[in-house]
């Protein structure tokens, strides 16, 4: 609606509002989000990164760990992040390190979530006996000591590919999420919308998925964040030891081999600069989104 | 058809549940179609409590609850659906009956969703405004909007709507009114008034005497979760045999008389 609507002469009867037609719920989420400068700047940050992990290294039929330039060369037009001491082109393994860390962020991140909050959702939605044994056993997993388990997993049974990578770090990272979440759903569960939903005939997992979730999304949102960030951050850690994948590359792996080889000290920037500005860029870009996110679901801080 | 015997709640508080706190103690009452019942207390006095083990929403430690004489708190699945329609509630904060992050008129939706899914839109939607006129809500006002665009009175009246689109033979209507501004108090009691002749028990759990006297046929006054004084609602109010029940009476303010006159 345009002001001049609101300026019509008195005596002339103002249109009424056109009739919107029943949108649904997604639909209008998208609407504001496509409104939100925040949201849609981190998306382009994140999609820019993601297409270059995944199309990049299909214009090139060398793998990444190649040795295919000079030793050592600064950025040029045929090496454009420079390449190694080895002569390995740097961009080359940029985009496949973007690849592994979207993978090992979605997957480790997305397991430990997907735990996380069916832990401390059933936990706090029911309380009483189930809630005393979902939270002995979130205790349990929550002081272990979660990087050292993951050496000794990575030592005995062996690591080579990146989602297995994934899975262990997802397997020892969601019980914080599953007690702040069992937090949430405590104090939600009390509100009289979910009794109104529990008299409308809904079952408990509805209640949980349609009322309560909803009301935490943003905060899903965040959680998925740290969770995606502190699997790229474990994985670097396990790659930096030496218990990572062995025959893959990762924004992590690369530091690590530039801090091994010196690139620091040679003045070879060009090594680890863009993997440490990816990873920041990316984590970055998810907490940018997450704010305005924030302002998309909650329909209070929207400007109306 | 509602009736509750000796029914007691008692809570658990502090560290793994050492003390305990008794809400409701020894309630027995009943309440007959076409009956509505006032449920009277101060704040705390466990009136939401039994209004939320009528609804089935909390389980009661001892006494049974029991609807047409089946056991309320066993029901469970397809039994506890079947009981929602026939009894249902409204709330006591409009503001937190609502979920923030969905439009408001989303109840109406679940009602649907959980009761009438072979009803067609157009027809649903005509039942809404039906209700919503019911409640002398205009529709084009309420329809489309977020619980925080709407004012207190409208959100309850909307639930109160809500209700009147299940065929139901009790409400629990757990202060209704408080939140209705003078006019539309008046409109919603005699609408509860009207339902009442057509048949609806109605537990009404208030604070406030007047509007317990305007509208109900029996009266139960509780204090810390026990019921002091029963009956029908004139006997209470003018032969009260309980001492609670006079100092209660006597502490409502009246027109015309300033509050540091004696009293009587």
């Amino acid at each position: 609606m345009t002001d001049t609507d609101h300026l019509a002469a008195p005596g002339v009867p103002v249109l009424a509002e056109p009739v919107v037609p029943p949108a649904g719920r997604s639909r209008e989420t998208l609407h504001f989000a496509l409104r939100n400068k925040k949201v849609v700047g981190a998306v382009v940050v994140i999609l820019g990164f993601l297409v270059l992990g995944l199309v990049a290294p299909l214009f090139t039929n060398h793998g990444p760990n190649e040795y295919v330039g000079p030793p050592a060369a600064p950025p040029s037009t045929e090496y454009w992040f420079g390449t190694t001491t080895f002569g390995q082109d740097v961009f080359l393994q940029f985009a496949n390190g973007i690849r592994s860390t979207f993978v090992v962020g979605l997957l480790g991140g997305g397991l430990a979530a997907l735990i996380g909050m069916t832990v401390g959702f059933v936990a706090g939605y029911r309380g009483g006996l189930v809630d005393e044994l979902l939270n002995m056993l979130t205790n349990i997993v929550l002081v272990l000591p979660a990087l050292a388990v993951l050496i000794i997993l990575h030592a005995y049974v062996g690591v080579t590919s990146v989602p297995m990578q994934a899975l262990f770090i997802g397997l020892f990272s969601w019980p914080w999420v599953a007690r702040a979440v069992r937090a949430q759903t405590f104090s939600l569960r009390s509100r009289e919308f979910v009794d109104l939903a529990r008299l409308s005939g809904m079952r408990p997992l509805a209640v949980i998925r349609r009322e309560i979730a909803p009301n935490m999304s943003s905060y899903l949102f965040m959680t998925f964040i740290l969770l995606f960030g502190g699997s790229v951050l474990m994985a670097a850690t396990l790659d930096f030891i030496g218990l990572g994948p062995t025959d893959a590359i990762s924004l992590g792996l690369m530091m690590n081999s530039a801090v091994h080889w010196s690139a620091l000290h040679l003045g070879l920037w060009w090594w680890f600069v863009p993997p440490g500005a990816a990873i920041t860029a990316i984590v970055g870009a998810l907490y940018v989104m997450n704010v305005g996110l924030d302002e998309v679901f909650n329909p209070k801080l929207r400007e109306m | 058809m509602l009736r509750l015997d000796q029914v007691s709640k008692t809570f658990r508080l502090g560290a793994f549940g050492s003390r305990e706190l008794t809400a409701v103690k020894d309630v027995s009452l009943t309440v007959e179609p076409g009956e509505v019942v006032s449920l009277i207390g101060e704040s705390g006095s466990g009136k939401t409590t039994i209004g939320r083990m009528v609804l089935g929403l909390a389980s009661p430690n001892k006494g049974r609850v029991t609807f047409d004489g089946v056991q309320v708190s066993g029901l469970r699945g397809r039994a506890l659906h079947g009981y929602h329609r026939q009894v249902q509630g409204v709330f006591q904060d409009p503001f937190s009956t609502f979920n923030p992050v969905f439009k408001a008129d989303r109840v109406f939706a679940l009602v649907r969703d959980g009761f009438f899914r072979s009803v067609p839109a157009a027809q649903w939607r005509q039942r809404v405004e039906t209700a919503l006129h019911g409640v002398r809500l205009e529709p084009a006002d309420v329809l489309d909007k977020y619980p925080h665009q709407l004012s207190g009175g409208q959100l309850q009246r909307m639930l109160i709507a809500r209700a009147l689109l299940l065929d139901i033979r009790l409400l629990v209507a757990d202060e209704i009114i408080s939140m209705l501004d003078a006019s539309t108090r008046i409109d919603v009691l005699n609408l509860l008034g009207e339902l009442k002749s057509s048949g609806l028990g109605v537990l009404f759990v208030t604070h406030d005497l007047a509007l317990g006297t305007y509208i109900s046929d029996r009266t139960v006054i509780l204090r810390a979760g026990e019921v002091v004084e029963a009956g029908p609602t004139e006997t209470v109010f003018t032969n009260p045999s309980h001492e609670y029940t006079r100092n209660l009476l006597a502490a409502v303010p009246h027109l015309h008389r300033r509050w540091d006159e004696p009293v009587k």
